[in-house]
């Protein structure tokens, strides 16, 4: 019975990392954000290189997800 | 014809031929079950994994059309990066419960689960058609990723003539997927994967040199095309389209039924968000290869005399393979051919064996032959398979190309339908099945009727809301009715009361 209360903790802890995943959508969603071509980036405008970079956040985050859940 | 080409082309090819045969080998199961022709045992780990999806979702089709857009409408052809990355976290959270309830239940496409979770025979039936008909265009676009490749190299001549590579590619694709099941494309997947990163780390390093860095390829782009319309008074301009195309084909990419069979050849529900993870790597390399379309024309690929012929045949599906063949020696772009090639064939062979999945269990066994056993599902998936990728040599043949990508269009839009069965059914058993087979319905007819208003050429339609212009992704709009219907129908279903079949528990989910 003692150890009830520590697993809901633990699957609370583990719950908030996945809504920080709606970061990547809202972002690349709120388009006005990053239709631009300045500020550019070794020759290519905002709009590529600022989308590309989402990737790479977005990837981070769902690890950091992976690794803080279940 | 250029020899060096075709060489190269061939031997990589061969090569992935006979692993294609070998991987029955692979692991090796009893191809009499189902499960282990169609899902490869459901022994697939976090790598082979990541091979087989990738290779399957990330498409020839994929890699030849979205720098074709790029290259004849600019941004907006980049809306396959935002859709690549609201797709991950969306699977993330969504799809360890898919792949839970369906190990649990020996579920083998969305319609079993359909069928389980709700006890109704019919919503699993239009789940189950809903897929192969979405699905079946795509087979047949993959030939045209293959198609381009193979014109560019010079081979086959006119008529049936010029038709017999891709025919004999085809016979071979058949041919391996009959024998070995998923474990072929599973195999050959990793060999499509290593061409196309050498491919494309080539081509991010040596085509911006050969043009004069990044600069010069962007400044080659007319400024009108470069970023997005903004919105004006009247209308939203390009952002509505922008962002509804890439959710929408988000949140349908996971419903096709070669998408699901990936999911479900995992040995693990840790294997999908383990995946959901390293899948992106892919998203980047899409977002590169988008950018070629600006290179090519940077490159001046379509006033280049040399390729004047292939552009009339293909369009600007050709703008790939001319810069390829401008910017490299003639071996690599063998290379890089045969990864489109090759790239063909790995989501070929999932989604044909995907396509067999569903017909047998959830039409032929459901609604034919109940008491079939084990070997004949597996014997009459293996058959099923084969007239499927023969339908989509068939159509590529003799139909014209448009035909195909029209279809593609539509089975977008219609995939998405079979979302609040199948993902609300993930966390709630609330919707009557009744409600929504209705609100299916209601999806495919507004769905098909918008396309139909853009003559079936555009997806992106104009809504008009109190005079103000929202162009919109016809999927999402439809599916936004679809939802409507199936939820104003179970309020009042539900109200009435009635018996609750539901044979999944709420642990199975986990």
């Amino acid at each position: 019975m003692s150890e009830k209360p520590s697993n809901e903790a633990k699957r609370r802890r583990a719950r908030w990392p996945v809504f920080l995943l709606l970061l990547p959508v809202l972002a690349v969603l709120w388009i006005p954000s990053y239709n631009s071509v300045e500020p550019q980036l070794a020759g290519i405008p905002f709009f590529y290189w600022y989308q590309l970079l989402w990737i790479v956040i977005s990837a981070g985050l769902t690890l950091f997800a992976y690794l803080t859940g279940e | 014809m250029n020899w060096t080409i075709v060489t190269v082309f061939v031997v990589l090819f061969g090569t992935v031929t006979i692993l294609g045969f070998a991987a029955a080998r692979w692991r090796p199961g009893d191809m009499d079950l189902l499960h282990e022709w169609g899902l490869g045992g459901r022994r697939f780990g976090t790598i082979v994994t990541w091979f087989l999806l990738g290779g399957d979702l990330y498409t020839a089709y994929t890699f030849v059309a979205v720098p074709a857009l790029v290259f004849g409408a600019g941004a907006i052809g980049f809306f396959a990066v935002p859709y690549t990355i609201i797709v991950y976290p969306f699977v993330f959270m969504v799809f360890p419960r898919f792949w839970s309830v369906a190990h649990k239940h020996g579920y083998m496409t969305a319609a079993d689960f359909v069928r389980g979770r709700y006890g109704n025979r019919w919503l699993a039936l239009a789940v189950a058609i809903t897929g192969l008909v979405a699905t079946m265009p795509y087979i047949a676009l993959q030939l045209v990723g293959l198609q381009v490749v193979i014109g560019a190299m010079g081979v086959g001549g006119q008529g049936l003539w010029g038709d017999l590579p891709l025919i004999i590619a085809f016979l071979i694709l058949a041919a391996f997927t009959y024998t070995s099941g998923l474990r072929a494309p599973a195999a050959i997947a990793v060999v499509k994967d290593v061409l196309i990163y050498a491919t494309i780390l080539a081509v991010v390093i040596v085509i911006p040199s050969e043009l004069g860095g990044y600069g010069k390829i962007f400044a080659a782009v007319a400024p009108a095309k470069l970023i997005l319309a903004a919105p004006t008074a009247a209308s939203l301009g390009a952002y509505g389209g922008y962002a509804t195309l890439a959710l929408g084909s988000a949140l349908a990419l996971f419903l096709y039924p070669h998408a699901m069979t990936g999911v479900l050849s995992a040995n693990s529900r840790h294997v999908i968000r383990r995946n959901a993870a390293m899948l992106p790597a892919y998203s980047i390399v899409l977002g590169l290869l988008a950018l070629m379309g600006y290179m090519a024309l940077a490159a001046g690929v379509a006033k280049n005399p040399l390729y004047a012929d292939g552009f009339k045949q293909f369009g600007s599906t050709f703008a790939v393979p001319a810069l390829l063949m401008a910017s490299f020696p003639d071996w690599f772009t063998g290379v890089a051919f045969a990864a489109i090639g090759i790239g063909a064939l790995v989501p070929a062979a999932v989604m044909s064996i995907a396509c067999a999945n569903l017909f047998t269990r959830n039409i032929y066994k459901e609604m034919i032959r109940p008491d079939c056993s084990d070997a004949d599902e597996s014997r009459m998936a293996k058959i099923v398979s084969l007239i499927v990728k023969i339908g989509a040599l068939v159509f590529i043949i003799l139909l014209p190309l448009q035909y195909a990508i029209q279809l593609q269009l539509l089975g977008g839009i219609w995939i998405i339908q079979t979302l609040p069965a199948v993902i609300f059914g993930l966390y709630t058993r609330w919707f009557d099945p009744r409600a929504l087979l209705a609100g299916w319905a209601a999806g495919i007819a507004t769905g098909s009727w918008m396309a139909g208003t853009l003559a079936f050429k555009a997806s992106v339609f104009p809504l008009s809301v109190f005079g103000y212009t929202v162009p919109g992704y016809a999927a999402l709009y439809s599916l936004i009715v679809n939802i409507a219907v199936a939820t104003v129908m179970s309020l009042i279903l539900n109200a009435a009361g009635g018996e609750r079949r539901d044979e999944t528990v709420a642990a199975d989910y986990r």
